[in-house]
């Protein structure tokens, strides 16, 4: 189980870094969330990992630690209301800069230079 | 009464926001301009008391819901954090005053905002949990996006964008050190975290000090250290200058919080894992100065001149915690307040001058003369003295008490010239920049009388610029303060008793 819990933390963050690394704001958000999927089970995991026991005392032999659920809980609260929080600022970056790349100006190598080739031909 | 003075720094705040939201406030911006103000003045109030019972009474330690340490969140009032509660709440009632000329009706709800982000600053300096002080984070950031966006436009949306994408993955990274540290130590409450660091053993301490790295990175990102830097000077300077003003602050947030984790959970007592970081401290400390003064000789406009004066002023503290001794704690403490000031006042004169000369705005180049000439120049060469260190103002005793007390540290050698070279680049750039702003005109310019600057911003102004001399005239006073709150700061055992009881 460790094994599958942890490279399945592992893949996520991949994920999410390269689509962060994409630079257009989509990609960037859903890189983000994938990053904080990842961040919640890694908080998860610190409390260590077991099977079949309770977070409430009582309730079985060993219980589980449950200050990583409560962290976890209000880590995804506060992912939620920042995802928001980005997609809108994206919506608005989209309008406000006419493209959804993250510097907005999209840095697209065949126009500048068919334009360094229409001056060139000018000149 | 006093037992609960501890928390009001960080509910008032929040009830204030609260209160201007609501019906008679929230659809009158006048009202809501009046309880904006009050609001700030009675959480400064507060703050300065609470300031004063602890110096008298020692550390305070509020457990909220009677949770006692380690199991619950407390909030440690102890003399370094008071002090910068106090500091943000008066610039947050700078900021509320000085925004009522006008700037806050650029959008829905500034003053709202501007209120929960003293509530996220101020909670951050008093919590004593790790966790909670991501959570506090968390509040202050999410205001300061909605901040920067507030009267913007395309120049700020992109600044934000990229802005809150960066913060965002320092919350993640954030939260990563936090499950590693939680999973080795056991505990997030800073003091315990602490008295567990001295107790570790084999392969833990390597992932406690992989943990306590990646804090550093998160520390290093809020508080613009060098090479997370760069979305400093671009955030400061597109954003409304009355929000880079409160903005001040923020940095410190990071910086602040660098004191406490390097100081109590990995300082002195920490066996193999202490002054892990101070390596790594020193040298990106003095690379951010010399980026910072680079940047101060390269900028283009006042507002991005002060920004990177930040990051000059951040490069400093983080040289001094980096030290780690009780004078440089100190002396950094002396600075912090000092630095915060004056970097604040600066960006509001930066946007006076900025709305007086009209299309040339705050570009370092001859233009209309400004109208106030008399009232803006006077406020911006005490500012510029007060910035650069020179004497009489408060940024002189800074500065010597910043040089002798890293005089005795292992890389003071490398300090000293680095330092002094970059407060000579800021010298020179500043003056450049008063001379060319305040003395070149071109053609009959004609200084435009109907933009002067509204009584409120000019008596916000001048509370920022007077807070130099007087921290000039009540020199003993405020050192003896830093000193005791350095002391305090250091003081191991004094502070795991005050939180952990007879633990």
């Amino acid at each position: 189980m460790e094994l599958l819990y942890s490279s399945c933390v592992g893949l996520l963050v991949a994920c999410g870094v390269f689509l962060i690394l994409r630079a257009r704001t989509f990609p960037v958000v859903l890189g983000l969330t994938m990053l904080s999927y990842a961040v919640n089970l890694f908080l998860f995991a610190s409390g260590r990992l077991s099977m079949n026991q309770a977070a409430v005392l009582g309730y079985s032999e060993s219980y589980a630690d449950p200050l990583p659920q409560a962290l976890v809980l209000t880590a995804i609260v506060i992912g939620f209301a920042m995802t928001a929080f980005v997609v809108i600022l994206a919506i608005r970056g989209r309008a406000d800069l006419g493209n959804d790349h993250v510097n907005g100006v999209v840095p697209d190598k065949s126009k500048t230079n068919s334009r360094q080739v229409k001056e060139q031909g000018k000149a | 009464m006093s037992q609960h003075l501890t928390s009001l720094p960080v509910l008032l705040p929040m009830l204030a926001a609260v209160l201007m939201l609501m019906p008679p406030c929230g659809k009158n911006l006048k009202i809501r301009r009046y309880v904006s103000v009050l609001m700030g003045l009675i959480t400064t109030v507060v703050s300065v008391s609470l300031l004063a019972y602890v110096k008298v009474n020692g550390t305070q330690v509020y457990a909220i819901g009677d949770w006692s340490a380690p199991f619950g969140i407390v909030l440690v009032a102890d003399p370094i954090s008071t002090l910068l509660v106090s500091l943000t709440s008066f610039l947050g009632l700078v900021c509320a005053l000085y925004s009522c000329a006008g700037d806050d009706e650029q959008g829905s709800f500034f003053h709202p905002l501007l209120h929960f982000l003293i509530l996220g600053v101020n909670g951050a300096f008093l919590t004593g949990d790790a966790f909670n002080l991501f959570v506090f984070f968390e509040v202050l950031l999410i205001a300061s996006y909605s901040l920067l966006m507030h009267g913007g436009d395309k120049r700020n949306t992109r600044a934000a964008l990229q802005y809150v994408i960066l913060n965002l993955v320092g919350s993640s990274v954030f939260l990563i050190a936090l499950g590693i540290l939680y999973g080795t130590l056991g505990t997030l409450n800073m003091a315990d975290m602490a008295t567990r660091v001295m107790e570790l053993q084999g392969d833990d301490v390597y992932l406690a000090k992989i943990g306590g790295l990646l804090l550093l990175v998160v520390f290093a990102l809020k508080g613009a250290l060098l090479p997370l830097h760069l979305w400093l000077p671009n955030t400061y300077s597109t954003a409304m200058p009355v929000v880079a003003a409160l903005f001040a602050i923020m940095t410190k947030v990071g910086v602040y919080s660098m004191m406490r984790v390097y100081t109590l959970i990995f300082g002195e007592q920490a066996g193999e894992l202490s002054h892990m970081a101070q390596h790594w401290l020193w040298w990106l400390a003095l690379a951010t100065i010399v980026m910072g003064a680079i940047g101060v000789l390269a900028s283009q406009d006042l507002r991005k001149m002060v920004a990177n004066l930040v990051v000059v002023s951040v490069g400093t503290l983080v040289a001094l915690v980096a030290a780690q001794t009780v004078d440089s704690s100190a002396a950094a403490i002396y600075y912090l307040v000092h630095s915060t000031l004056v970097s604040a006042a600066l960006f509001l004169i930066a946007d006076l001058v900025g709305k007086q000369r009209g299309k040339v705005s705050d570009r370092i180049t001859a233009g209309r003369p400004v109208a106030q000439p008399l009232f803006l120049g006077g406020a911006f060469i005490f500012a510029a003295v007060t910035v650069i260190g020179m004497p009489p103002l408060s940024g002189f005793i800074g500065k010597v008490w910043i040089l002798e007390s890293t005089l005795e540290s292992a890389h003071g050698h490398w300090f000293w010239p680095i330092y002094l070279i970059a407060s000579l680049a800021v010298l020179v750039s500043v003056s450049k920049a008063g001379s060319t702003v305040f003395w070149h005109h071109t053609g009959k310019g004609e200084a435009n009388t109907e933009e002067n600057a509204h009584p409120v911003q000019m008596v916000a102004v001048l509370m920022l610029v007077s807070a130099s001399p007087l921290m000039v005239i009540f020199a003993g006073p405020v050192t003896d303060y830093a000193q005791f709150a350095a002391v305090e700061l250091h003081n191991f055992y004094g502070l795991i008793q005050h939180v952990l009881g007879g633990k």
